[in-house]
């Protein structure tokens, strides 16, 4: 540091000075002053406006005239366990679930690799082509799977060649999965999300297994452990954290899409999609409010889960 | 070190190769000559689809409406997640907790939560739709993305660098200028250049905020649900990659040696 050397100007005696005392002095105001601006901002702006709009499923919407009724009420929240509505939060869990499971097993292998075996130029490599991805465009990656997945696309003509077009019919004829074609299955659906959220798992994986110390699967190894028990016993746990803290962004980030489910999916709603019709062709504010509050306790359980596990430090 | 287990490098190749592959069949499809649908492999190859993008009026008027979004969502983010990471990298106080969580509810919430909500708040206080709308919405889940890269780097700056500045008679600012800003410069700018490509690439919040305006994302989404000439949009997503590679790339080399920020041994 040439810091020592700087010539700095003599103390000030003046404006700066006298505003500056007192934030040395007590840094608990020099704390409040830094917070008001991005408190206001997002205290105000973003947590009043969210307020004002959840607020809102304590309302009913009139059948006849349309019309928001302004009394306080439970028929709205209540309507969300009708079975059709109940349908579409099952269905966007087992979605998000389904996504976040498969991020993790798709994660893990990369995330490994980078963590404990990589030299540094190898891992730069990594960690850029794990970036590049994450940070392209939302819409071209969705893009991109819109023309793998379409019946005359990519995926189908590779499985056509290896011969195994057989299997990709017998895929799609099975009930749940399956679809007349790949871009309108839940299959294209959840692989499309992976595909989107992958990135988000892997960097807080190999956050996590970068922090198990050396020495302990060094001690491990010593008291006899194999490789297996070693990975089992130690490694996993030490990572797991990190799956929880990757979980939290691809669950979340699938629960409340509607865009992929638009392009890509069968026409059974999603919550995002339910939230977007509602509020939207149907206008029925006060049910697309109790929607929203799903995502948004979901998400607050999950939180509070993963907080016990720490993965808040390896975020 | 040991060598790595040929299956797990396997898996782990693979893994990658699913991040890039479908990337580079976008790449694929911009020389495509069938318009039509997405046939694959595609029957005839052609430029004629760049200079289609080139002369299209709407494509340019969205990428500028974009550009100018994200750079005012950038440098309002800029400001408020610094000042958020000073407030709370090292302070203890009553309510930290709850702060810290406020600056990451922006992206922990689902985006159309934040969009409708965004809306009806417009609606209520009859503001009109502009790019102030749309500048409001992004700055929110931006200023997360700078406060992640400052705290990092404040956090690992050696609070006795900041004791020394004012034991040589710098006052606050003076500290804040000389001492603190040289170095988190390099974490802000990776900040500010996440938080740009963010903005620049948000459709989701976008969709409620904009009212008939049309951003890159917004245009791309439309072109996608009703597609008119599908090649078009193969170039513009291509166009979209390249554009948003060289801050991402600028922004890992800014962080790479962050480890290597004064004091942060102590």
């Amino acid at each position: 540091m040439s810091l020592a050397t700087r010539d700095l100007p003599a103390p000030r005696e003046g404006v700066m000075r006298r505003l500056s005392d007192p934030l040395v002095r007590h840094g608990r105001l020099l704390t409040l002053l830094l917070l008001v601006p991005p408190l206001l901002w997002l205290g105000l702006v973003y947590l009043g406006s969210l307020f004002v709009f959840l607020a809102q499923s304590v309302f009913s919407i009139d059948e006849f005239s349309g019309t928001i009724v302004r009394e306080p009420t439970t028929a709205t929240l209540l309507e969300l366990f009708r079975p059709a509505n109940y349908d579409i939060v099952l269905r966007t869990i087992g979605i998000s679930s389904a996504v976040t499971m498969l991020c993790a097993v798709i994660a893990f292998p990369i995330a490994y690799y980078a963590a404990r075996y990589a030299g540094p130029k190898v891992k730069a490599a990594f960690y850029l082509a794990v970036m590049m991805p994450l940070w392209s465009s939302y819409l071209v990656k969705v893009y991109g799977w819109k023309l793998l997945l379409a019946k005359e696309g990519a995926i189908g003509w590779f499985a056509g060649k290896l011969g195994l077009g057989g299997a990709l019919e017998a895929w799609l004829a099975l009930p749940l999965v399956g679809g007349p074609s790949l871009s309108v299955s839940y299959t294209g659906m959840v692989l499309t999300f992976t595909y989107l959220w992958l990135p988000f798992m892997i960097l807080p994986v190999q956050a996590a297994l970068e922090r198990v110390p050396p020495h302990l699967i060094e001690a491990a190894g010593d008291l006899g452990a194999s490789p297996g028990l070693v990975f089992r016993t130690v490694i996993l746990p030490l990572a797991m954290p990190g799956v929880v803290a990757g979980a939290i962004f691809t669950f979340s980030l699938t629960l409340g899409d509607y865009i992929v489910p638009q392009i890509i999916g069968t026409s059974a709603l999603v919550l995002g999609q339910a939230v977007y019709t509602l509020q939207g062709t149907a206008g029925n504010i006060p049910l697309a409010a109790a929607f929203s509050l799903v995502p948004i306790l979901v998400m607050a359980l999950f939180l509070t889960v993963a907080k016990r596990t720490g993965a808040f430090d390896a975020l | 070190m040991t060598r790595a287990p040929l299956s797990l490098k396997i898996a782990a190749i693979g893994g990658l190769a699913f991040l890039h592959v479908p990337l580079l069949f976008i790449l694929l499809y911009c020389f495509t000559t069938e318009e039509k649908s997405y046939a694959f492999p595609p029957p005839g190859f052609t430029l004629k689809w760049f200079g289609v993008v080139w002369g299209r009026a709407d494509i340019w008027a969205a990428v500028g409406l974009s550009l100018k979004v994200a750079t005012i969502a950038t440098v309002l983010a800029l400001v408020l997640g610094t000042l958020a990471a000073g407030a709370l990298a090292r302070a203890r106080f009553f309510g930290r907790e709850p702060v810290s969580l406020l600056f990451v509810l922006p992206i922990a919430l689902p985006g159309i939560v934040t969009g409708i909500a965004l809306r009806q708040a417009f609606g209520l206080m009859e503001i009109p739709f502009s790019v102030w709308t749309i500048v409001l919405g992004h700055a929110t889940f931006c200023i997360v993305v700078v406060y992640n890269n400052a705290v990092a780097r404040l956090r690992r700056l050696s609070p006795s660098l900041i004791e020394a500045s004012m034991d040589l008679g710098a006052d606050a600012f003076q500290t804040f200028r000389l001492v603190v800003l040289p170095n988190i410069g390099t974490a802000l700018l990776a900040g500010g250049m996440l938080a740009f490509a963010l903005s620049f690439d948000e459709v989701i919040v976008t969709t409620f905020t904009a009212g008939q305006q049309s951003t890159l994302p917004i245009w791309m989404l439309s072109e996608l649900i009703r597609p008119r000439q599908r090649p078009v949009t193969n170039v513009v997503a291509v166009l979209v990659i390249l554009v948003t590679f060289l801050p991402i790339l600028a922004a890992y080399y800014l962080t790479r040696h962050g480890e290597a920020v004064a004091g942060s041994g102590k």
